[in-house]
């Protein structure tokens, strides 16, 4: 039990955060409830979307610089597809997008393989590519979206038979992004690919002579993080009711929670659920910041100070932790 | 004719296995027939093409030329996994779990069934193991004790051991010796690749011998055969046992305060007690099989590493380095073993002889250019460096290269220099003017400690050698007797001499 505790006091750790954050938040906007919660949990979703699928890419040792490209060419696939279509063919679109995720992924990772060109300067390439297939697909906002995706994410959770008040704080954003961590992270944590994701990442010589196929492995991890791409590019769709050709911020913001949840860069070392705390501790300060009505400026120097005090205040525990 | 009738136990037969790099043929006709239930030791000098061949063999590599052969059928192994289909477990030299996961998803990634795991460890004396411990943070000797009892747990057909007692304690690796003979008296088949010949004599039953990337013996393990494999990785026929360690020759400088002394020095893992003394005008040897120590010693001395116990004094000031830059202020100046790791490669020929010219705090104002144009154009002379590709490093030959590594310190002023194996890798030509100027540096008063894996060198180079073998030094050699099978004996901890201070 305390060694459970000690491997996952990082993650312990951004929990207490979290908390602390959202009494910060409830003392300067007393008025902040439900309807706040919602908002905060869908406009982290995107952002949460985005930093799993890096976490596992960086997990195995890599790096995915055209995460925020695929997000767009999923988020305006999605919208042209969707605009007019009946409800029952939206599910049909939702389904070729998470295809076209996971493919726009491993096009990433077996260009990586086969090429032998390092991670960072083909998935940088490929940025510049998925930005260009995104802007021919749909050149500026539009499209549509089914209602009733939608639906998925705004509001609360109401379950049929228990009383709404019980139930509604609890923001459908985060049901969603939990059930897309379940259906796809967990199996895979649970299963030899998992093992072989952070096998490659820690050291690729033992795990290649663990018998792990080190090149389709890496592959398999930039499939996983072109789907996690693609949800994350299909939530940024569900939101607006429309698809959006311009990447947001999420590359950086991905990479940055990623770092805030605990996974080491050089890979190995780390879980998802510490970057998704990290991603929703990064919003809320920004929230905070903003409900403080401190500059723009100001406030991002404030996040970038916060990440480096974290990442060093962590390492210098578990420095201390492994002495003891 | 049935092949079978003949070889009916033939495990592993490999036959005129051939691997170039390049330019560079790294095995001509390596060949290895292993039976059931017999130990078999692969044996060679370094370089001989060990470690190729291993890697052929467990699928890592793939042979130009040559077939083996599992158990009667051709094998197409392609990778370590396909290997271990065939019923070849390789246990490598370095540890082969991965780091960040603990016990037992490591087992789980190598579909290792658990249960003969953990019988395994105990049966090589791990008591306190836990599944849930991170691999990362057990020492290296319960990671190799690991890394068997994996391999066992799958009961291979063929085990290859690859200097599987390196890193462990005497009292595991009694332990690992009675395991693996019980286990060949069980059938199973065992490559042992290892340089001691104490472990050898106690359970092989044959030894193959490779020599410049060939198979040039298969000997059966009898008592006295250790001369004979001598003889095979050398190549030449050697006279009876001469004489160890002779009187030392002068011992001019015998009472004089040694320009660098030594003092049981104990460093990393391998390096476990060094002492010697180097004056000043003297070439001093080193010499040790792969991985006995020496690359520790030279890492302490160039100020890389920190040593875990022992003393060093220069010129009779005791003396410690917590930085490169510490050694040299000391007058102790490394050419490392990888060029690559002293040399900017894509910098030119005069920018890094100049380097340690400049490389030093308080000196960040102006260079003073001719000055430093004077030191770097006599040192490009005196070593004779090829300057046609002068501007960039990278585009010299190796030999150039080599010379650059030493031209910097010779235009910095030579006290003490520390050569790890200066000729690895370069012609016969460059290595010829290495040694004349080795000399020469010695006799304008230079210390020189000088490593080399090419035993022939000792005689051309040094005026003594020290040889260390697992971490200790073993003997000291005077020039004049050390022919190659003296230093390849005493190398193969053969000579009975006791540690003797140099």
């Amino acid at each position: 039990m305390t060694r459970m505790l000690a491997g996952n006091g990082w993650t312990l750790g951004l929990v207490g955060l979290l908390a602390l954050l959202l009494v910060v938040t409830k003392v300067i906007q007393p008025d902040f409830g439900v309807s706040g919660l919602d908002s905060v949990a869908r406009s982290a979703l995107p952002f949460a979307l985005a930093t799993v699928g890096m976490a596992i890419v960086v997990i195995a040792g890599g790096i995915d610089l055209s995460i925020a490209a695929m997000m767009s060419v999923a988020s305006v696939t999605g919208a042209v597809l969707m605009a007019g279509a009946s409800d029952g063919q939206a599910v049909l679109v939702v389904i070729a997008v998470l295809v076209l995720g996971l493919t726009m992924g491993a096009i990433n990772g077996a260009l990586i393989v086969v090429t032998r060109v390092p991670d960072i300067v083909v998935t940088l390439a490929m940025l510049f590519v998925w930005q260009g297939v995104a802007l021919l697909i749909l050149n500026a906002p539009g499209g549509g979206a089914a209602p009733w995706l939608r639906a998925l994410i705004v509001g609360g959770v109401t379950l049929p038979g228990v009383p709404p008040s019980l139930t509604e704080w609890l923001p459908k954003g985060v049901v969603f992004l939990a059930i897309c961590v379940a259906l796809v992270w967990v199996p895979i944590r649970r299963s030899k690919l998992g093992l072989m994701f952070y096998a490659i990442g820690s050291d690729q010589l033992a795990a290649f002579r663990s018998g792990v196929p080190v090149g389709r492995t890496r592959i398999a991890a930039y499939a996983i993080c072109g789907l996690f791409a693609a949800l994350g590019g299909l939530s940024v769709t569900m939101s607006t009711g429309i698809g959006e050709p311009i990447p947001g911020p999420y590359l950086l913001a991905s990479v940055a929670a990623v770092v805030l949840g605990g996974v080491v860069l050089g890979g190995g070392r780390g879980g998802i659920f510490g970057p998704i705390l990290a991603v929703f501790v990064l919003r809320l300060v920004r929230l905070d910041l903003t409900l403080l009505s401190v500059d723009p400026n100001v406030a991002a120097i404030i996040e970038g100070s916060i990440m480096v005090a974290v990442v060093m205040f962590g390492a210098v525990l578990a420095t201390r932790g492994r002495r003891a | 004719m049935d092949m079978t009738d003949q070889t009916p136990t033939l495990v592993l037969d490999a036959k005129g296995v051939a691997k170039r790099f390049g330019a560079v043929v790294a095995l001509r006709d390596a060949s290895l027939q292993v039976a059931k239930g017999k130990i078999v030791a692969l044996m060679g000098a370094n370089g001989a093409g060990k470690s190729t061949f291993v890697k052929i063999l467990t699928g890592a590599l793939k042979a130009d030329a040559g077939h083996v052969r599992i158990k009667g059928r051709e094998s197409t192994v392609g990778s370590p996994a396909a290997a271990r289909a065939w019923g070849l477990v390789p246990v490598y030299q370095e540890p082969s779990l991965i780091p960040d996961l603990d016990v037992a998803d490591n087992l789980r990634l190598g579909d290792t069934p658990v249960e003969p795991f953990r019988h395994w460890v105990a049966e090589l004396g791990i008591a306190d193991l836990r599944l849930d411990d991170m691999t990362g943070q057990l020492p290296l000797a319960t990671l190799r004790i690991l890394d068997l009892a994996r391999s066992l747990a799958v009961e291979p057909d063929v085990l290859m051991l690859d200097e599987m007692t390196a890193a462990l304690p005497t009292d595991l690796v009694d332990r690992v010796m009675t395991v693996i003979r019980a286990q060949a008296d069980a059938g199973r088949s065992i490559i042992y690749i290892s340089h001691r010949f104490t472990e050898i004599a106690r359970i092989c039953d044959r030894a193959t011998v490779l020599r410049d990337g060939a198979t040039v013996g298969d000997v059966a393990i009898e008592p006295g055969i250790e001369e004979r494999i001598v003889e095979m990785m050398l190549g030449t026929e050697v006279a009876k046992a001469s004489g160890q360690s002779g009187a030392r020759k002068g011992g001019q400088a015998a009472h004089q305060v040694p320009r660098l002394r030594v003092t049981n020095l104990k460093a990393g893992s391998r390096l476990s007690d060094v002492s010697f003394d180097l004056h000043k005008g003297e070439v001093l040897g080193v010499v040790a099989l792969e991985g006995q120590g020496q690359d520790e010693l030279f890492d302490v001395l160039g100020g890389q590493r920190r040593a875990v116990a022992g003393s060093l004094e220069v010129d009779g000031t005791p003396i410690s380095f917590a930085h490169p830059s510490d050694a040299i202020a000391a007058g102790l100046t490394l050419v490392p073993g990888d060029r690559a790791h002293a040399l900017l490669m894509p910098r030119s020929v005069r920018e890094n002889i100049a380097l340690p010219l400049l490389a030093r705090l308080g000196k960040w104002g102006a260079i003073p250019m001719r000055d430093e144009a004077a030191r770097v154009t006599s040192a490009i002379e005196r070593l004779q460096i090829d300057t046609r590709a002068q501007g960039e490093v990278r585009r010299l030959s190796g030999g150039n290269q080599q010379k650059v590594t030493i031209a910097r310190w010779i235009a910095k002023g030579v006290q003490t220099l520390l050569l790890f194996d200066p000729t690895r890798g370069i012609d016969i030509r460059t290595k010829r003017q290495i040694y004349a100027l080795v000399r020469d540096l010695a006799d304008q008063g230079a210390a020189v400690l000088y490593y080399t894996s090419e035993l022939a060198e000792v005689r051309l180079a040094c005026d003594r050698a020290v040889v260390i073998f697992n971490g200790r030094v073993v003997d000291v050699i005077d020039a004049t007797d050390a022919d190659e099978p003296t230093l390849m004996r005493a190398a193969y901890g053969l000579t009975e001499a006791p540690a003797v201070p140099a």
